[in-house]
């Protein structure tokens, strides 16, 4: 049976009807169309479906979207503003630090949540904040290289086309 | 096993607000419905279909279970069960006066699982046994075999102690921190309400085989309350894994100690991840009692821990291992002359 959800993506309203055991992954994917948000293990270990609630990494897979009525949920696709990349996109893209890509919105979502917090972390701090994400292509280096990267730069940098 | 994975089978989903009102959706649907906390453990086990609730009761709602209290024994305090761990690794009290326990919540899993999961999920979850998890049908699924414990089997993170025909072991990292503690869990039920030692609230397969507490269907773990016994003690908690994130412990081990000069007055010694509940080592504690802190207690410490136990093909490494950090507990990790 589907039930009437009111959720708030990446800054607007969205009603959606859905079944009460579909998880955020499935509701934000399969019925909101935002598939930047991708679908890994299923069970916590891997990350990729990293969103943030209420500016705090959580895995889109493990959650149920009725828990988040009244929360900002926030996605990869919500990390654009005016058509312009966030300056840790622009950051991973300059410093090479995305591969396949796969694990990519979700390290990005985690690494935006830790600078919101901590605008000046150190390399130690970064891992700790990245380590519920996987990386099978990168090594990380140049993750953590570009998490550095963007920490430097102004936080409200958007002037930056999207096309890099 | 050909199953559905991925994806959860379709079920009634209930979000009652108060404890009262969980209390009287688990009395009626009874064995069918399920209390669901931050969903880690449960719903990796819907989604592999081995477990098939045809009722969630979702206790997110339910706001006095959440948060952080001070209570009136001095410097105690109490964490409601669907407290995140974050909150509890990040709480200035606990990290004030039970470093201890923040210590091990900030050790679970990753941020992610720290932000969504909660202390009564993480003290009441269920082994990761994986011919268990894999939907095996041993003794602990209600058959008669146990599938960790054959000539052929993979038992690498499996019991040093106490097992009973089941061999699997209890994988939290806050559980021993609270039987450290002298913690005492809150369970309210059909009776009213029950408060229990934390070290009595684990069980072992000798008791019930398929379950890890004392918690009956029509049970509720509501809160956790930390005497201010230990606050501010001498406290060591390490976790030994495969990976430094995400993964459950191969041994965990937590202590408390109240040291005059260089004299132990009094200790608390539990280590998990060895048997199917956190294993409170007594036996060291009474002989540590009196001693000096020093290089010589913490191995003869060590020696004494290992008593009985038990390993498996492919365990053994945990018996050194566990030595070891029972010997860091003691005397610490820094050189000692």
């Amino acid at each position: 049976m589907k039930h009437l959800l009111n959720l708030s993506v990446n800054g607007e309203p969205v009603e959606v009807a859905v079944p009460l055991h579909h998880t955020l992954l499935e509701v934000l994917r399969e019925d909101l169309r935002l598939t930047g948000t991708k679908h890994g293990c299923e069970l916590g270990e891997c990350g990729t479906c990293t969103v943030l609630v209420d500016g705090e990494p959580v895995l889109s897979c493990l959650a149920l979207p009725i828990e988040l009525e009244g929360t900002e949920i926030t996605t990869v696709e919500g990390l654009t503003k005016d058509g312009r990349a966030h300056p840790l996109q622009i950051a991973f893209a300059e410093t090479g630090a995305a591969q396949c890509g796969y694990c990519t919105p979700g390290i990005l979502l985690a690494a935006k949540a830790l600078l919101g917090r901590n605008p000046r972390p150190t390399r130690l701090e970064i891992q700790e904040a990245l380590a519920g994400n996987l990386c099978r292509c990168t090594g990380y280096i140049q993750i953590l290289q570009a998490v550095e990267r963007a920490a430097a730069a102004d936080p409200a940098d958007y002037t930056k086309p999207i096309s890099v | 096993m050909a199953v559905i994975r991925d994806t959860m089978a379709e079920f009634d989903l209930f979000q009652p607000a108060s404890i009262d009102d969980a209390l009287a959706l688990k009395r009626r649907y009874g064995k069918t419905s399920w209390a669901l906390a931050g969903g880690l453990d449960s719903l990796d086990w819907f989604k592999d279909r081995i477990k098939r609730p045809e009722v969630v009761i979702d206790l997110s709602a339910v706001e006095s279970m959440r948060g952080i209290r001070e209570t009136d024994d001095a410097d105690g305090v109490e964490i409601g069960a669907m407290t995140t761990l974050t909150e509890v690794a990040e709480h200035a009290g606990i990290l004030s006066r039970f470093g201890l326990l923040a210590d091990a919540a900030s050790k679970v899993a990753t941020p992610q699982i720290r932000n969504q999961g909660t202390i009564g999920g993480n003290v009441t979850q269920d082994t990761r046994c994986w011919y268990y998890r894999g939907g095996w049908p041993c003794y602990r699924a209600g058959g008669n075999i146990c599938y960790a414990d054959t000539p052929t089997a993979i038992n690498r993170e499996h019991a040093l102690f106490e097992s009973n025909r089941c061999v699997a072991v209890n994988p939290s990292d806050t559980a021993p921190a609270l039987v450290a503690l002298d913690a005492k869990f809150v369970i309210m039920g059909g009776g009213g309400e029950k408060v229990v030692d934390a070290e009595d609230y684990f069980i072992t397969p000798a008791k019930d085989i398929t379950r890890m507490t004392i918690l009956e269907p029509g049970e509720l773990l509501t809160s956790i309350r930390i005497p201010g016994t230990w606050a501010g003690a001498r406290f060591y908690f390490e976790k030994v894994r495969d990976r430094q994130a995400w993964d459950f412990p191969l041994v965990n081990i937590a202590s408390a100690m109240k040291v005059s000069g260089n004299t132990i007055e009094d200790i608390r010694l539990v280590v998990n991840a060895v048997g199917p509940r956190p294993l409170r080592l007594t036996d060291v504690e009474r002989q540590l009692k009196g001693q000096s802190v020093t290089e010589e207690v913490g191995q003869a410490a060590g020696e004494l821990a290992l008593l009985g136990a038990r390993p498996l093909q492919h365990n053994a490494y945990k018996i050194p291992l566990m030595r070891n950090l029972v010997k860091r507990a003691i005397r610490g990790t820094g050189a000692r002359a």
